[in-house]
């Protein structure tokens, strides 16, 4: 188990080679590693900012890109040397403020990763995939998303991302390609404050229904209609909905991993 | 390094030091790798066991709130970098269940293990000397199970994985073997104030 998920390493310097904005309070941050490393899709960096006082603060952010293509380290996994991370803005934050306002290319950066074991996802495990997002949960997702798409491209995958409004939804083009090229893929939105002028999809919380109905659309998807393997991530609230959920509709217990990233809501 | 443009927004100075890399929360974060453990207090166990698997003692809901009560006030660090300062927390520390489970010798290190199977390891000395307890109650409440209701591990001067939510049970062993988070990276010990967040920390 250790050498797959990677210990983290000592802090280290990361260049920001690009900054990309996704939404009106989303961008998208690639970091060029001094010390590339492997990664499962699912795991997180640390960053942590230094005051010219000396004063730190730290966050998380979880990967968004995908893990490279097998490849030269010791457990035959790829290096990346680019990663991407996906900040969204807390307005009276601290460090997602200060993402938003001051990084820009050439930046440094300290970092350290990859962070985390039970929220991955390899090919290894197989499918089919429920993958559940809050606002910005999707970002653990998009790597795991994309990892399929090249590591596991027959398992079933379907995505249901849960937004206040249609502008809040993060790599949406990217989403919906992947809904329209891959006939394994489906990708679903729930709004739950304006969804759009005659949406007929779901416009509410995650509830026991939709979820039903999501998992009947992936055992469509999956030839072998098998039980989803579920990830759910976002906001506390968000996530402990939705995992109640998945119980309530007979998903067991160890099919169900999670990652929660805000405060209690 | 100092960081380009940082020059920290402290929205409030904590009233006493927290440990490095910390920040302070008012709220109350969630660190679970899955689904709430929702535990009926009628089917709730407690177990001891020794180090060969032996039963060492076994409370029932009832009978474990019948245990002497003690009550800490105290401030709690999580590796995902909030502090939460002023908590108290009531319910049976490691000293009296030994106590009442007549247990002498206390092995070296040890188990909790809780419904649901999470897993975290610990030296028998950090939950010794009303340094950890089985607590019952958050701030004068039953502990909410989304916290780790209805009963958890406190160990407050560890980071706040190791105090195990939904606690089913403590096995003691001869040797420190890794728990859940530990075998994923996460710090054999987890002393906050010396940031022992990861291996080789
Ligand atoms: C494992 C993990 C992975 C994460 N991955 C990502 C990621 O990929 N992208 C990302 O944008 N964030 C992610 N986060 C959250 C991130 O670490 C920070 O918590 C977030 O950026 C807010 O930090 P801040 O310093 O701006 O706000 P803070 O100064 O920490 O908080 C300011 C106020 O906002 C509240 N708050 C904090 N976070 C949230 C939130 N998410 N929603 C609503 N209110 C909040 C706080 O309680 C506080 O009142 C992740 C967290 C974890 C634990």
């Amino acid at each position: 188990m250790t050498a797959d998920f990677g210990t983290p390493t000592p802090w280290q310097i990361a260049t920001v080679e690009r900054v990309v904005v996704e939404t009106y309070r989303a961008r998208t941050f690639s970091l060029r590693l001094a010390e590339p490393r492997s990664f499962r899709a699912g795991q997180h960096y640390d960053v942590r900012l230094t005051a010219p006082d000396g004063y730190q603060a730290q966050r998380s952010y979880s990967i968004a890109s995908p893990p490279p293509p097998d490849g030269s380290d010791a457990a035959g996994a790829g290096l990346a040397d680019v990663i991407d991370l996906t900040v969204e803005l807390i307005p009276d934050g601290e460090v997602s403020p200060y993402f938003h306002e001051v990084v820009q290319p050439g930046d440094a950066l300290e970092v350290r990763g990859p962070i985390g074991g039970p929220f991955t996802w390899g090919s290894d495990l197989g499918g089919p995939l429920l993958l559940l997002a809050g606002g910005s949960g999707i970002v653990p997702l998009r790597s795991i998303l994309a990892h399929r798409a090249t590591a596991a491209p027959d398992s079933a995958a379907l995505l249901l991302y849960s937004a206040r409004t249609p502008a809040d939804v993060i790599y949406r083009d990217w989403l919906d390609a992947q809904a329209q090229c891959a006939g394994k893929v489906a990708v679903r939105y729930a709004f739950t404050r304006r969804p759009p002028p005659l949406w007929d999809g779901y416009a509410r919380r995650i509830d026991p229904p939709m979820l039903s109905d999501c998992i009947a659309a992936l055992a469509h998807l999956d030839d072998a209609g098998r039980p989803p393997l579920c990830y759910a991530c976002g906001p506390t609230g968000f996530v402990e909905n939705a995992a109640d959920a998945l119980l309530s509709v007979g998903i067991s217990e160890t099919s169900i991993r999670t990652e929660r990233f805000g405060p209690t809501s | 390094m100092t960081t380009r443009g940082f020059f920290g927004r402290r929205r409030e100075a904590p009233p006493r030091p927290i440990p490095p890399g910390q920040y302070l929360e008012r709220g109350f974060p969630v660190l679970t790798a899955g689904p709430t453990q929702r535990i009926p207090l009628e089917q709730w166990q407690f177990s001891l066991v020794g180090v060969d698997g032996e039963p060492l003692g076994q409370w029932d809901w009832a009978q474990f709130c019948a245990l002497p009560q003690t009550e800490v006030f105290t401030d709690i660090h999580c590796v995902t970098k909030w502090s939460k300062l002023d908590t108290t927390w009531k319910g049976v520390t490691i000293d009296d269940l030994l106590a009442a489970a007549g247990v002498v010798n206390t092995p070296p290190y040890l188990m909790a293990f809780s419904y649901g199977g999470y897993t975290t390891n610990l030296p028998s000395w950090d939950v010794l000397g009303g340094r950890g307890m089985v607590a019952l109650e958050f701030d004068g409440k039953p502990i909410e199970a989304q916290h780790g209701g209805p009963a958890r591990l406190v160990v407050p001067h560890l980071y706040f994985w190791k105090s195990a939510k939904w606690l089913q049970g403590i096995r003691f062993m001869d040797a420190d073997r890794p728990g859940f988070w530990e075998q994923y990276g996460y710090h054999m010990y987890g002393d906050p104030w010396k940031e022992q967040r990861y291996w080789g920390d």
